[in-house]
């Protein structure tokens, strides 16, 4: 346990020092920043004012913005630090490999966490003290959601990294993952749907499956509890899971993803070539 | 102490150790010698557990790989490269000091014997520091942890001749605890300081010999040289060894483990060299 906190430890002090980390803080500060300087919570958008419409813009942003810079920087600090000879050295040192592995997951999962976090909560501690009425239920549950998508982001780059053999591989596979999920927001499944006619849960159950689409469905579930939006397919989720059932999904099913690929990375990391 | 049993890596289709055994035991100062691609380097990552392999390699009957914590707190480990560290070198030593859970102050000790202010360089990233002030810092990671075997890839490459002279010191204190093995690409950086070379080409030991164990690893040698003329190309050379003089007379000290290395470079200048006289004159206690 003394190795894995060490291990936490130095990839979150290695990752402050870098200048990607000054770069992504910039980009999730600034924002919430302008969401405020162009006057987004006086606005007015399917009736939600104040902290909330904050809210849904800035989420919708975390979902275009969020898993491939996780991705990214994920693939780029862990394969580029195999690359460069930092795990030759380091892994020369009596640490364990589980405590080295899941040490440097915790360490950048708390790295790449937090900023989007402190904007967030740096918004609703400006809102409380402008008196703009903070939906603080809400606050949590968005914490929640993006707390399951970044671990779960985290662990398909921790996965990359581990099965690419170099930095350049693995940003290129995880362009190719993220370019993939996306395409499945819409695109395919909507080919899918038309061409194949197949059953509307079956969609429905493969459009869940990918972290991105439970992610951004959920978000539009604490602002549009019919899921209105979604047209025929909120009948599927909400008669089969209700709303707290699927916001229950949508925090559990990402983590679980995430885990069992960074699972199956540490798998492949202990069971093969280190450096 | 340890066994390399048939030890076989293969990258992709690529071969790069074809099979190799060898035995080292306690007391083995060993220079690991051997072109680009001969698979040095190959061969001690499998030591420290970080490839896998066919065959066995064992340190007193334990796998690297399997028992990561028993092994590798037995072996300090100098890099040909070091890492691209962002973090300071004080925080460097702190992790290091924990995870072999040793005493930081002695790392810092040797640091300081290898003639760095530690003070100065504490708050400044690794990544920062000069390839000498690097190198000090690894071998003094790795010389200040108890630890009895010590692998060290070029470890004296990138360090001035004073530090040289102390490295070679503080090696010749603890060359009987265990087992040494140093690579170079040229037997003449190390050869003072070791009892047995194992040159490697292709993969395969094509060599494995005792050297003679004369050299006092301590010593130093006073040397006065005469060239029948001044030449500007000798006089670099000679300053970089820490040579004073000026024009045909130049004075200066060598260290004993060296002096192979120092006739080496003198045979490039034959053809000027008048006189030469090289006498041991400092013995030093470790």
């Amino acid at each position: 346990m003394h190795a894995f906190f060490r291990a936490a430890r130095l990839d979150i002090f290695e990752s402050l020092r870098a200048r990607w980390f000054a770069f992504y803080a910039l980009v999730f500060g600034g924002i919430v920043v302008l969401l405020f300087v162009f006057g987004l919570t006086e606005s007015r958008i399917l009736g939600f004012t104040g902290l909330s419409r904050l809210l849904v813009t800035y989420i919708q942003l975390c979902v275009a913005i969020l898993p491939i810079f996780v991705l990214i920087t994920t693939v780029r600090s862990v394969a580029g630090d195999r690359e460069a000879g930092v795990f030759e050295y380091m892994l020369s040192l009596p640490v364990g490999l589980a405590a080295w592995y899941w040490g440097k997951m915790v360490g950048r999962f708390t790295v790449v966490f937090l900023p989007v976090f402190l904007a967030m909560a740096g918004a609703g501690i400006w809102s409380e003290f402008s008196e703009i009425g903070v939906p603080w239920d809400l606050f949590a549950v968005y914490t929640g959601l993006l707390i399951s998508l970044t671990w779960s982001f985290l662990g398909f780059g921790m996965l990359i990294s581990a099965a690419a053999r170099s930095s350049d591989v693995a940003q290129t596979g995880a362009f190719l993952l993220w370019l993939v999920l996306l395409l499945f927001l819409d695109l395919i499944l909507l080919g899918v749907m038309v061409r194949e006619q197949l059953p509307l849960e079956a969609v429905v159950a493969i459009a869940l499956a990918n972290p991105l689409q439970s992610f951004r469905t959920a978000a539009i579930l604490l602002f549009d509890p019919q899921l209105v939006v979604l047209g025929p397919a909120a009948y599927v989720i909400l008669d089969d899971l209700g709303r707290t059932g699927y916001l229950a999904f949508a925090l559990v099913w990402p983590v679980a993803l995430g885990t069992a690929a960074a699972g199956l990375g540490y798998h492949l990391f202990r069971r093969g070539d280190l450096p | 102490m340890i066994s390399f049993v048939n030890v076989v890596k293969t990258f992709k289709r690529s071969r790069v150790l074809g099979g190799v055994s060898l035995e080292m035991a306690k007391g083995d100062r060993i220079a690991l010698v051997g072109s680009n691609g001969a698979g040095k380097t190959t061969l001690i990552r499998c030591l420290l557990g970080e490839y896998t392999h066919d065959g066995h390699v064992l340190v007193d009957g334990l796998s690297p790989r399997a028992n990561r914590g028993a092994v590798l707190a037995r072996m300090g480990f100098v890099p040909q490269i070091p890492p691209p560290l962002k973090m300071p070198v004080g925080e460097l030593i702190g992790f290091a000091a924990a995870v072999c859970k040793s005493n930081p102050k002695e790392m810092v000790r040797v640091i300081g014997e290898l003639g760095l202010d530690f003070d100065r360089i504490r708050k400044l990233p690794f990544v920062k520091l000069s390839g000498g002030m690097k190198q000090k810092t690894l071998i003094g990671i790795a010389l200040g942890r108890p630890s009895d075997i010590l692998i060290m890839d070029e470890p004296a490459a990138n360090l001035d001749p004073e530090a040289r002279h102390i490295f070679f010191r503080l090696l010749a204190a603890r060359q009987d605890d265990g087992v040494m093995l140093i690579t170079s690409h040229r037997l003449d950086e190390v050869a003072a300081l070791v009892n047995r070379v194992i040159e490697m080409d292709m993969g395969t030991v094509a060599l494995d010999d005792r050297v003679a164990d004369s050299v006092d690893m301590t010593s130093r040698l006073a040397c006065v040289l005469n060239m029948s003329r001044a030449d500007a190309a000798f006089a670099r050379a000679l300053s970089e060894w820490g040579f004073i003089g000026a024009g045909t007379q130049w004075t200066g000290m060598i260290n004993g483990p060296d002096r192979l290395r120092f006739l080496g470079m003198l045979s490039r200048y034959t053809g000027i060299i008048a006189g030469l006289e090289l006498k041991e004159s400092e013995k030093c206690v470790a």
